[in-house]
């Protein structure tokens, strides 16, 4: 049995991580159809997370116990409790079901998907490769609600850590110097106390990779989106043992891996760490 | 007896009395929220007006499919399987707080003992324990949650154990985590050298002289993870991997079979259930932190230090009546 994990080590050294039961496909096939729109969506959940959380963060570390505060940090409690799928459903309801301005799931029309010839994988790219504007529309048009939910969940971390390390960095002896010299109370704020406490912003953000796969699973899952976390869902109904441990493994391999860069990236942009 | 009574309650009250200000008011609304929702738990077959998989009235009638609310079906009727919402609502909070109370309490029990077992005796025991629980700790919680009800879902079914059990995986590596380093910390005080200087042995430490040290985090610990559990569970239930829908009401299921209503506009099935979920993972979060405000020192003194806002209106008024209290 010993060996048959060696055996195995090695095969997941070499991104070979066994092929599914049910239809005999290999995983890393999988990650190849479908990595690309859970990358879609990571990456643009993570810029609405911070067009919000960073914003509202600032704020609320510099009037700290005030109204604003307070609101501010209940909205992070509620973005916290609500469950990622909740807000997928009424923002449905909202957007699709009431208002009917946008599609409910899905990545992007059928005809878009037949007219778009994947060649990244990503069909925002793909879509813009083949010059297609109406594709692109089309293909954002049914990213921004996915997005926005995502966005939501990891923007509530957001804004409690910005607002703690604001809060921190604003205490500190060169505050009050910059302060003495005259220099306005904005640019205070921007070039010296935010450029301070993002430090760690960026760390712990870059540690919530676990939080944003789980978040990606339950959105691919609420909005029928065809990215890695939906099949893993399919082949869980399906009792495919060996595609739900294979695309397991690779998640947990991808964790441990951006928990290393984080680390480095972290000692390159801060003096103070150097290993 | 009834000095017992009153020096058990004297203890048991003590984080709330001595809170102040905004940590009290966060408290005692969590803790409003959540009596809530246990007596709306305890009480579900008095409260509920239909069982959870119920699809005929008690007079024989079919109960209608999707239907808006109304007189008879208050948060109207589902449109899976025609069940009425608001039972539906009332029997996933039973559930809910089952599963999360099984989880909780096994976590302790697992958590715990090896925590002060491990950071007491140190050694290989120590090494390995640590080295799982880190793997077990960094893995993303979520997917450890779905390995683990799909492998007990064939041994144990899909009911309340299982989904509890899943759980409670996720959650063993935190209490381990804290009351381990807590353990070493104390491992070495005084008091601890006093007793093996009159020659207690080890496990007369470890059960009188640590355990009762080192779990003074663990109610902080408890509760914030009761509130992430509830909100796993029903991600588990959403994708259809924790509790079957035969065995019980669930507000993740529900949620999930919500989902293509929503672009049909029919609110009232997916709407309850979630903001159940919402009310109650607001009212433990609000709880945990509350009693992390009172009973982690480092956080107390953390409000207490000295504003460098001009004093001015309640926020000077609180910052005073919190330092008169230390």
């Amino acid at each position: 049995m010993f060996v048959q994990y060696l055996d195995y080590l090695r095969d997941v050294a070499t991104l070979n991580f066994g092929e599914t039961i049910t239809d005999n496909r290999p995983v890393i096939e999988i990650v190849q159809n479908h990595g690309g729109a859970t990358l879609t969506l990571s990456v643009a959940a993570f810029a609405v997370a911070l067009l919000i959380g960073l914003p509202l963060g600032v704020i609320a570390g510099r009037l700290r116990d005030t109204i604003p505060d307070l609101v501010i940090r209940v909205f992070g409690i509620v973005t916290y409790a609500a469950p990622v799928f909740y807000w997928g459903l009424l923002f449905q309801l909202l957007f699709s079901g009431i208002l009917g301005v946008l599609p409910s799931s899905g990545a992007a029309s059928p005809i878009t998907i037949f007219q778009v010839e994947p060649v990244t994988h990503i069909l925002l790219l793909d879509a813009a490769i083949a010059a297609n504007g109406d594709a692109v529309l089309d293909v954002l048009e049914h990213l921004l609600m996915p997005a926005m939910t995502l966005g939501l969940l990891l923007s509530g971390i957001f804004i409690r850590l910005v607002r703690v390390n604001v809060l921190q960095s604003l205490q500190g002896d060169y505050i009050e110097a910059a302060r003495a010299r005259g220099i306005k109370e904005s640019r205070v704020l921007r070039s010296h106390a935010l450029r301070n406490a993002l430090v760690p912003v960026v760390t712990v953000i870059g540690l919530q990779i676990a939080l944003l796969l789980s978040g990606a699973i339950l959105t691919e899952a609420t909005f029928n989106w065809p990215g890695i976390g939906n099949e893993l869902v399919q082949y869980i109904n399906l009792r495919d043992y060996a595609a739900v441990q294979g695309i397991i493994t690779m998640f947990a391999v991808v964790v441990v891996v951006v928990s290393i860069l984080i680390d480095i990236v972290n000692a390159l942009i801060d003096p103070r760490v150097r290993y | 007896m009834s000095t017992v009574a009153r020096r058990a309650l004297h203890r048991l009250s003590s984080p709330f009395r001595q809170t102040t200000g905004f940590a009290r008011w966060i408290l005692l609304s969590g803790l409003v929220i959540v009596a809530f929702f246990v007596l709306v738990a305890m009480l579900a077959p008095w409260i509920a007006p239909y069982d959870f998989a119920q699809t005929r009235t008690d007079a024989g009638e079919r109960i209608p499919k999707a239907a808006p609310p109304s007189a008879q079906h208050w948060l109207g009727t589902t449109s899976f399987g025609n069940y009425d919402v608001f039972s539906r609502v009332v029997w996933g909070c039973r559930t809910a707080l089952q599963v999360v109370f099984t989880a909780v309490l096994l976590s302790l029990f697992l958590g715990v003992p090896l925590g002060v077992v491990s950071g007491f005796l140190g050694g290989w025991l120590d090494r390995i324990l640590v080295l799982v629980m880190d793997a077990l700790y960094a893995f993303p919680s979520l997917l450890l949650a779905i390995v683990f009800s799909f492998l007990l879902s064939d041994q144990l079914g899909g009911g309340v154990i299982s989904a509890g059990v899943a759980l409670t995986v996720i959650y063993v590596p935190q209490y381990f985590r804290v009351v381990r380093n807590t353990t070493v910390s104390a491992r070495e005080a005084t008091y601890v050298e006093a007793a093996r200087a009159i020659g207690a042995r080890n496990h007369t430490i470890m059960g009188r002289y640590l355990f009762g040290n080192v779990i003074q985090s663990v109610p902080v610990i408890g509760t914030l993870n009761a509130a992430d559990a509830i909100g796993t569970l029903a991600a588990l239930g959403f994708l259809g991997i924790g509790i079957q829908p035969g065995d019980a009401a669930e507000w993740g299921y529900d949620l999930q079979r919500a989902l293509p209503d929503a672009s049909a506009g029919i609110w009232w099935t997916g709407v309850f259930p979630g903001l159940a979920i919402v009310l109650l993972v607001t009212g433990l979060t609000l709880v945990g932190e509350g009693l992390n405000e009172t009973m982690n020192p480092t956080l107390r003194r953390r409000r207490l230090r000295p504003f460098t806002l001009p004093p001015r209106g309640a926020v000077a008024m609180q910052a005073g009546k919190g330092q008169v209290d230390l």
